[in-house]
């Protein structure tokens, strides 16, 4: 692994300088039974192929964005700053 | 023994440089490589070979093969021929017992019998199975390379260094150094990389850098191994202008001292002005290899007899030497004495680094090589590297008639013969990547520059297949070797120190590591130091304590959400302690929450943890978008806890603040000046005895614990460390996140469940500690008493029935309790008041009882006082 990952702030950086908390989950509303929550929890689509992902810039301005990453090639074809409400 | 000079040699003969070989001296000039200075003074063989310890002289004379490899100033398998001379070099063989002219592990080579074909290791060494350790160090100590002094230290400084450009040129021959400037001229920010300084000049617009690339990754990362310096360069458009290699010829005693590749002599007469032989026979399969005759001649070489492949069609060589080195070559049964065979099969393409960024690689029939196709985006070939290696005849597989001769090797490296290649095809090694791994063809130090091209050739003929169906195998960096301590780099140790660092160094601390912060164990009496926390005062630096403060309108709610604790109904003015759980209910971290107002609180973590903690709580805003604001100021702030009966009485002494028991109770926390210095002030009891946490500007720490010490002198103050500190808090029975939980602990099985306020709305691990309470507790945390004074190890085996039922996380002698205590995970059923627990200490069974309640002042009366 040592493809540049484009920082929505910093721009396309080492891919070491981020921490990465894999792909982005829903958390579950209410009060969820043992299978949702072991799911939510436990088990990832893990698919080859494009996926968004939470990444923080942890050596760098510290942000959290999604990534959306072709988990084939490396390739990031969309960073985004979660939106304020 | 030097022949008069020649155009564009490399000597300067007025300097004269001396090394020691084995002891004896060997001059040579300034310009000389070891291997061009020893073969000035005779030296013919180098090196023996890796499984049967044949001689081995100069073959490749590039840094390609490795027959040159010595150890120098106790550095191993360095190549020789491509090292420069420095004064005072210390020179020495290697994989030889005795002298490399008299080996006595050559027998190998000679006797040879079920020990030495492809693979015997695999067969004949296997059983008995509780042998394999012996056999492997007896295999290890006979084959191999040079040997790495393990008590030699530290001999050498690595650096890394991050570069970046817009074009990087690999290799600075005649089509890489066009590219340059074609790049150039069009604006470009170039950089070429050249193993050899003296080929090429900087200017035309482009940097000259002198190393080797070891391969290129993906991101357009190239690593360039430049000595002590590891280049990390990022380039956004590459071009591979690495060359080609010769390839050697198969054929019987094709490895004996003599036989060479045309570039040997190219740089032993142009470069060194060296006589490489007196006479010589030539077998070419290009026009390259044959302009080497002129070369020859020039140096006062006699050529015997040329053979041109493209013209002549030869069926058997055979090479016979005496003491392994080369008397006569037979060709076609036709002997001729020579004493230097120049052999070449053509140049292949030093395609390597384009498969490592993902070029497919094709079988060119015509010209008998493989050649780079496809190219990924951002990468160029230009030159002999894209297959422009002229004309040439395609050798055979081998050379090798069927009357019984010398070995045929396939591989110099790994010592690989033709005949083991056969064997594994026979064994059932039907793919080129099984036979690699099988035979370790290609996997020695030349990493397949030299034997890929005739493995794959000897495999498809023995296949009776063509060389496109057997194909390639996978190109791995690195393309060259590459010292261990070159990737290892610099050894990074970040250091965090304290404020009040220096102080602790002064009054003679102990220091010890915790995280990458540095902090006192104690200052030489741990006990003593616990103790005058009891009886008097103890201070202790604590600004290593992660520290955040969170505001805005949605802090608290923010808070209550990550928390299993309640924050919202908390006064201004208050403290909690808190436990950061996953949401799979584990727990992360633990501190103190001080609510400093309606919207302000400040937060601390473990000393390790504030890193962490930080990216936690700002990945949960990421996702909540709540109206809160996290400054780290770990940094920022110093923090001194004053703890023991006289701490109030210090108190006043320091601050106009009120600190009586009514005004400034236990869990408050206020702001004051303390020592004149402005100070948030936090009344809690980590070590079990009345104390105020001080937090205040990092750049007065050495003030404020200085007047500390020094208005408190009569008060008995002094300082404790980290040791005693422990000591204190197993006394209380107070957790200690990462010492008595690891990543599976929760805080209801962790004998917290005070913390876990269930009936909240949601916070994060809520329904998973919902699920710990429906499924029931499997282990749970409990200190312990030992019955004697035995103090078990941390990490020691609690033994139900004999076998291991729990495990014992902290445990010390305390004098305050008068025994050796602890705390240990065990089943739910022993977690009770005065059970009988079994630990093994030092291989005997001791016994404890556990204990539910603090050791000392269970009631935390003295906190509260």
């Amino acid at each position: 692994m040592s493809f540049l990952l484009p920082c929505p702030n910093c721009g396309p950086r080492p891919v070491d300088e981020f921490s990465c908390t894999g792909e982005v989950t829903v958390r579950p509303k209410g009060s969820p039974s043992l299978r949702e929550l072991t799911d939510y929890l436990y088990f990832r689509r893990n698919v080859a192929g494009v996926q968004r992902e939470w990444w923080c810039h942890r050596l760098g301005c510290e942000a959290w964005f999604t990534a959306e990453r072709d988990t084939r090639t490396n390739d990031v074809l969309s960073v985004e700053v979660p939106a304020e409400q | 023994m030097r022949l008069p000079p020649q155009p564009g040699e490399r000597l300067d003969r007025e300097r004269e440089v001396e090394l020691a070989f084995h002891g004896a001296t060997v001059r040579g000039f300034e310009g000389d490589t070891i291997a061009s200075a020893l073969f000035g003074e005779g030296q013919r063989v180098f090196s023996r070979s890796f499984k049967y310890h044949r001689p081995r002289g100069l073959l490749c004379c590039q840094g390609t093969c490795p027959n040159c490899m010595l150890t120098v100033d106790g550095t191993p398998n360095v190549r020789a021929c491509v090292t420069p001379v420095v004064e005072g070099m210390r020179i020495e063989a290697q994989n030889v017992r005795g002298s490399l002219d008299h080996d006595l592990l050559a027998i190998t080579d000679r006797i040879g019998g079920p020990f030495t074909p492809v693979g015997f290791y695999y067969r004949t060494m296997i059983r008995p199975r509780r042998l394999w350790p012996l056999y492997e160090r007896f295999l290890r100590s006979v084959a191999g390379l040079g040997e790495v002094d393990k008590h030699r230290g530290r001999a050498q400084r690595y650096d890394v260094e991050h570069r970046r450009t817009e074009v990087l040129v690999v290799g600075g021959g005649s089509a890489g150094r066009e590219a340059a400037r074609r790049h150039a001229a069009e604006g470009r920010g170039v950089v070429v990389v050249e193993t050899d300084p003296a080929r090429i000049e900087a200017g035309n617009g482009f940097e000259v850098v002198n190393g080797t690339v070891l391969g290129i990754f993906e991101g357009g990362l190239i690593p360039v191994d430049a000595g002590t310096l590891l280049l990390r360069y990022r380039a956004s458009h590459v071009v591979v202008a690495a060359g080609a290699v010769e390839q050697p010829l198969v054929f019987p005693g094709n490895d004996l001292v003599g036989v060479v590749l045309p570039e040997a002599v190219r740089r032993l007469v142009g470069r060194w002005s060296l006589r490489p032989g007196e006479r010589a026979v030539v077998i070419a399969a290009d026009e390259r290899a044959l302009d080497t005759v002129e070369l020859l001649e020039q140096a006062g070489t006699r050529v015997a007899e040329v053979v041109d492949l493209q013209e002549q069609r030869v069926r058997e060589i055979a090479a016979e030497g005496r003491s392994g080195r080369l008397a006569s070559v037979e060709l076609d049964g036709r002997k001729v004495a020579c004493d230097l065979l120049v052999m070449s099969g053509g140049r292949q393409p030093a395609y390597a680094l384009l498969a490592h960024a993902g070029a497919r690689v094709d079988y060119d029939h015509a010209r008998g090589i493989f050649v780079p196709d496809d190219l990924p985006d951002g990468i160029e070939v230009v030159g002999a590297a894209g297959g422009e290696v002229g004309e040439a005849s395609v050798p055979a597989a081998s050379y090798n008639g069927a009357a019984k001769k010398d070995k045929c090797f396939v591989c110099v490296c790994e010592d690989v013969t033709d005949k083991d290649m056969k064997r594994a095809i026979g064994e059932g090694f039907d793919s080129i990547e099984l036979a690699k791994r099988y035979t370790t063809v290609t996997m020695g130090p030349c990493q397949g520059k030299l034997c890929h091209v005739p493995s794959i050739r000897l495999y498809a003929r023995e296949n009776e297949t063509d060389e496109a169906t057997i194909g390639t195998t996978t190109a791995r960096p690195p393309w060259q070797p590459v010292e261990l301590g070159l990737l290892a780099g610099r050894p990074h140790e970040p250091a965090q120190r304290t404020s009040i660092h220096h102080r602790h160094k002064e009054l003679g601390a102990k220091m010890m590591w915790t995280g990458t912060w540095r902090r006192p164990h104690s200052y030489g009496d741990p006990a003593g130091e616990a103790k005058n926390v009891h009886d008097a005062l103890g201070v202790i630096d604590v600004s290593t304590l992660g520290k955040l403060v969170v505001t805005g309108t949605d802090a608290a709610e923010f808070l209550e959400r990550l928390y299993p604790n309640r924050f919202g109904d908390m006064k201004p003015g208050r403290i909690r302690y808190g436990v950061l759980n996953s949401d799979a209910g584990r727990i992360m971290d633990d501190g103190t929450i001080a609510r400093l107002s309606q919207e302000e609180f400040y937060v601390t973590t473990t000393s390790t943890g504030a890193g962490a903690v930080v990216e936690w709580f700002e990945w949960w805003n990421a996702i909540w978008q709540m109206d809160v604001e996290i400054v780290n100021v770990t940094g920022a702030l110093a923090a001194v806890n004053v703890a023991g009966p006289n701490a109030r009485e210090l108190m006043t002494r320091l601050t106009d603040l009120d600190v009586s028991n009514e005004s400034f109770t236990y869990l408050d926390a206020k702001q004051a000046l303390v020592a004149g210095v402005p100070a948030l002030l936090l009344r809690i009891g980590f070590v079990g005895e009345l104390g105020y946490e001080i937090h205040f500007p990092s750049p007065f720490g050495e003030h404020v614990w200085d007047t500390i010490l020094e208005r408190g002198a009569d008060l008995g103050a002094k300082p404790f460390g980290l040791e005693p500190q422990r000591i204190l808090r197993l006394e209380k029975m107070h957790v200690l996140v990462g010492q008595d939980t690891d990543s599976e602990s929760n805080v209801l099985e962790a004998s917290m469940p005070w913390i876990a306020k269930l009936d909240k709305d949601d916070f994060v691990g809520k329904w998973s500690l919902e699920h710990v309470l429906e499924r029931g507790f499997r282990e749970q945390l409990v200190g312990f008493e030992m019955e004697n004074g035995v103090v078990p190890l941390e990490g020691g085996q609690i033994v139900i029935d004999g076998r291991p039922g729990g495990r014992v996380t902290s445990a010390r002698w305390s004098d305050q309790v008068g025994r050796a205590i602890g705390m240990a995970w065990v089943p739910p059923d022993l977690a009770e008041e005065n059970a009988e627990l079994t630990i093994k200490v030092n291989g005997l069974v001791e016994k404890a009882r556990v204990r539910l309640r603090p050791f000392f002042d269970p009631e935390g009366e003295r906190l509260r006082s």
